[in-house]
């Protein structure tokens, strides 16, 4: 799969160098040439400075041709923009991305935007290993 | 009408003033505090600290109750994100955004936010509007007489074209000063010049008839 991600942060490097160990054609988008350390010396996909709101910028990405598009930048806002272009205006089939404010994610949900809450797994993650105890 | 803003700043600060003049409600999101508490010493309590994206702050600022939503920060996402939660979270019914990024008018339009306002797109038509392709480019203005003086440049297209000056309806009031053409050196034009597409004019002219002589020299 051509696959791109927006946000070369701790999440996007761990997520890229998976999917590219796995023989996937990974795209990284970042507006920070020096994100692109956290990505591993066999990461053999591609790495570009971009903005991932930035409609020029996804088309250089090759966003046209991509099966998928994962926005995990620092910014809730940035990635529910970068996800709704990717979604609505290139029609990219699979769009996921990353919302910090679970009431936010809940409202894009209902938009039809596919979105995971950092914020609502990890405290039910937690919740379960406190239960174990 | 009960307006909320989101963003205290030249923009939003100014719009807001605006509004109250004309006797509206209005309520200024900011996330600043001191943006915040500068706004509330000038205008009394008309600024809400907060995060105009959050379902929170637009619950206390009684969004479900707004009857028009601006969003004018210099983030467009966040102008993006605040508009979308206001028409589909509080169903305001008119929604605004401001946009930074040109580019982004026609995606905001796309994801279904109506209204936007982008001051580099207005600028722009208000030139294109003045000047179609920019034949007239103001030099200089001669002070207290108020004359400018001005290049026009002839367009491939304009109605001139082959006519000499004497033929042309030019106001005696102005003056054109000198022709240049490329390759030849510059000249004074006389009576019997013809205009050529390409020729540059230096004109001395009073801004009252400055669009006259353009439109004789310039227009199609």
């Amino acid at each position: 799969m051509n696959i791109i991600i927006v946000g070369c942060g701790r999440v996007g490097a761990q997520l890229a160098a998976l999917l590219d160990a796995e023989g996937h054609k990974v795209t990284m988008l970042d507006i920070s040439a020096n994100s692109f350390r956290r990505l591993p010396s066999t990461f053999g996909g591609t790495a570009m400075v971009g903005d991932g709101t930035d409609e020029s910028a996804l088309r250089k990405a090759g966003i046209e041709k991509a099966d998928a598009l994962v926005a995990v930048t620092q910014g809730d806002n940035r990635n529910i923009m970068s996800a709704q272009v990717a979604k609505h205006i290139f029609n990219v089939p699979k769009v996921l991305c990353r919302i910090y404010d679970p009431l936010r994610k809940d409202i894009y949900d209902t938009l039809g935007l596919e979105a995971i809450s950092p914020t609502t797994v990890l405290a039910q993650l937690l919740k379960a290993r406190l239960e174990v105890q | 009408m009960y307006i909320i803003i989101v963003g205290g700043g030249q923009v939003g600060y100014s719009l807001c003033k605006a509004l109250l003049d004309e006797g509206h409600e209005v309520l200024i999101i900011e996330k600043d505090a001191s943006k915040c508490e500068r706004i509330n010493d000038e205008m009394g309590a008309v600024c809400m600290r907060g995060d105009g994206c959050e379902t929170s702050t637009l619950s206390d600022a009684g969004a479900a109750r707004a009857d028009m939503f601006i969003s004018a920060t210099n983030e467009d996402e966040d102008n993006l994100v605040s508009c979308q939660v206001a028409k589909h979270k509080f169903g305001v019914p008119r929604t605004i955004a401001r946009i930074n990024n040109p580019k982004n008018e026609i995606i905001f339009k796309k994801l279904g936010v109506n209204y936007t306002v982008s001051s580099v797109n207005l600028i722009m038509e208000h030139i294109q509007e003045e000047m179609p392709t920019h034949p007239l480019v103001h030099l200089i203005t001669i002070e207290p007489e108020g004359m400018e003086v001005v290049e026009i440049r002839i367009p491939q297209h304009a109605a001139a074209i082959g006519k000499k000056l004497k033929d042309l309806p030019i106001d005696p009031a102005s003056l054109l000063c000198a022709l240049i053409r490329t390759g030849s050196s510059p000249v004074q034009p006389d009576p019997d010049t013809v205009v050529k597409a390409g020729d540059k004019f230096i004109a001395v002219v009073s801004p009252s008839i400055e669009g006259q002589l353009r439109s004789t020299l310039v227009g199609a």
